[in-house]
């Protein structure tokens, strides 16, 4: 399913500063509803700060953030942003996030890790939780691993632990900040099987990977990111096959640099 | 009763008179519970506000923090005991005193057991529960202490036992418990070697136990993390 609806998230003339590094310099971009949207970008291009900015993990230095038309927060002085932590509690439950380092907590089973949200945040009765926990778990694969602790996990399963567990809030948006670069190569695959499978629900979803290969399949638009701005915005076919800036020629060039 | 061979040592004149020194082993359970209690609940609090961004929170924390911990407890327990009334007019009970310091002491000392377990905590636990959406103090409850409290397990122990022995200390201010009970015993029959060495011993089975339970605790959480 391809077909864009509204704009779901949008994000307004987004800066971020850490102390007086300028990471994200002015990004603009509308998510629309049921776009896969690949992020692309060298290391240290604001890649990660971009999503962490999109659930307000990291607080934006200056710029807006709407999802589903309100606007996050209250405006202040100098075009900052107040915002309420029980606001962005909402607002984070609604936008789902996938960490490169997986994340589970240890000290729960795989089950226990897909119902935490559901239990604490949404509210929903243990019984309730943990049949829909369960469905997840299948979801991605791992029905049998419903009692194992994240220990005893490979990092691909883990990881599919992780996605089920973001899953499970139903969220409006789901980031994933590559999910599969900490991974031993033989498990990458499994992992964006998982993530490809999503696509058939329609939900949007922004990632963030080195995998261009995958982002071309996966994705219905690509961002190429560079040094804080967006420099190139457009559908996979287009961006990796006839970027229209050299820097994205560039950068994927090494990309292609070896074959065989 | 048992029979000592070394004639110089009256250790059955001791046993003879154990239920003194077992009665007042109340007062010393009394006083542990009470300030370990206090220790665990009020360091979390105190634990908490050391971590606060806000300084108006964290200086305090801080400052009673250092205060506890850089006196010595005997001093605290004079304190409260004597000094308070002068100062305040009000006199506390002896045993209300000592209970009193050595809670103040115990969540001093646990307060930095807390802030040091929770900082233990990886920062990725942190950013999954507020990924997930949810507050501090649910994080706090659901995922960080849970995490923190298993790797404090020790160093609590640790505390505990310290704690069990400076409640002798209210002896200094008449409580009459373990201490206070065998220095009187001792002084009136002159035999402080014996006295002091059963004293010990009961100290010991006090203790024991509750150290043979802490590591149990330790070994079920690491069989739950395998
Ligand atoms: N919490 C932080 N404090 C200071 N600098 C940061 C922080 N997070 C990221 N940065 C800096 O911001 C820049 C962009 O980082 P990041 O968004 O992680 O890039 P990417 O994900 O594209 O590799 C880097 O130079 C990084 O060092
Ligand atoms: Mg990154």
């Amino acid at each position: 399913m391809t077909v864009a609806g509204d704009v779901v998230l949008q994000v307004e003339d987004l800066h971020k500063s850490f102390g007086s590094t300028e990471v994200l310099k002015g990004i603009d971009l509308s998510v629309r509803r049921g776009e896969r949207i690949a992020i692309l970008g060298s290391s240290g291009s604001g890649k990660s700060t971009l999503l962490r900015c999109m659930n307000v993990l990291e607080m934006p230095t200056r710029g807006r953030l709407i999802l589903d038309g309100e606007a996050v927060g209250k405006p202040a002085a100098g075009g900052a942003t107040r915002y309420r932590e029980a606001e962005l509690n909402r607002l984070r439950a609604r936008v789902g996030m996938v960490f490169q380092q997986f994340n589970l907590f240890p000290h729960m089973t795989a089950l226990e890790n897909v119902m935490e949200g559901p239990l604490s945040v949404l509210g929903r009765p243990k019984a309730e939780a943990r049949r829909t926990a369960q469905r997840h778990l299948e979801r991605v694969g791992l029905g049998g691993k419903a009692d194992a602790h994240p220990a005893r996990l490979s990092g691909g399963q883990q990881q599919r632990v992780a996605i089920a567990r973001a899953l499970a809030m139903d969220p409006e948006v789901l980031l994933f900040d590559e999910p599969t670069s900490s991974l031993d190569p033989e498990l990458v695959g499994e992992v964006l099987g998982v993530i490809n499978d999503l696509s058939e629900d329609g939900r949007t979803m922004l990632l963030v990977t080195h995998e261009l290969g995958f982002a071309y399949h996966f994705a219905t638009r690509i961002l190429f990111l560079h040094e804080g701005r967006i420099l190139e915005d457009g559908p996979p076919e287009q961006v990796l096959k006839s970027p229209r800036e050299e820097r994205t020629r560039r950068f994927l060039d090494r990309f292609t640099a070896f074959r065989f | 009763m048992p029979t000592i061979t070394m004639p110089e040592l009256q250790f059955g004149e001791v046993f003879a008179n154990i239920d003194l020194l077992l009665e007042a082993c109340g007062l010393t359970l009394a006083l542990w519970a009470v300030a370990l209690a206090a220790g665990l609940s009020g360091g979390l609090l105190v634990g908490l506000a050391r971590l606060s961004p806000r300084r108006w929170i964290a200086w305090p924390a801080r400052g009673y923090v250092e205060l506890f911990r850089n006196t010595p407890v005997l001093v605290q327990l004079i304190w409260f005991y004597y000094a308070l009334p002068v100062v305040s007019g009000i006199q506390l009970p002896a045993f209300a005193a000592a209970a009193l310091a050595l809670s103040l002491n115990a969540s001093a000392y646990c307060a930095e057991i807390y802030r040091g377990g929770i900082q233990s905590v990886a920062a990725g636990q942190w950013e999954a529960g507020r990924a997930l959406g949810m507050g501090r103090l649910r994080l706090l409850r659901r995922i960080i202490l849970p995490l923190a409290v298993r790797r404090m397990v020790p160093a609590f122990t640790n505390r505990a036992v310290e704690l069990a022995k400076n409640t002798s200390v209210a002896s200094i201010i008449t409580v009459h418990e373990l201490m206070y009970t065998a220095r009187l015993f001792s002084s009136q029959n002159y035999i402080p070697m014996e006295t002091f060495t059963v004293v010990a011993m009961i100290y010991f089975l006090l203790i024991y136990p509750f150290t043979l339970a802490s590591y149990a605790l330790e070994r079920h959480f690491a069989a739950g993390r395998a």
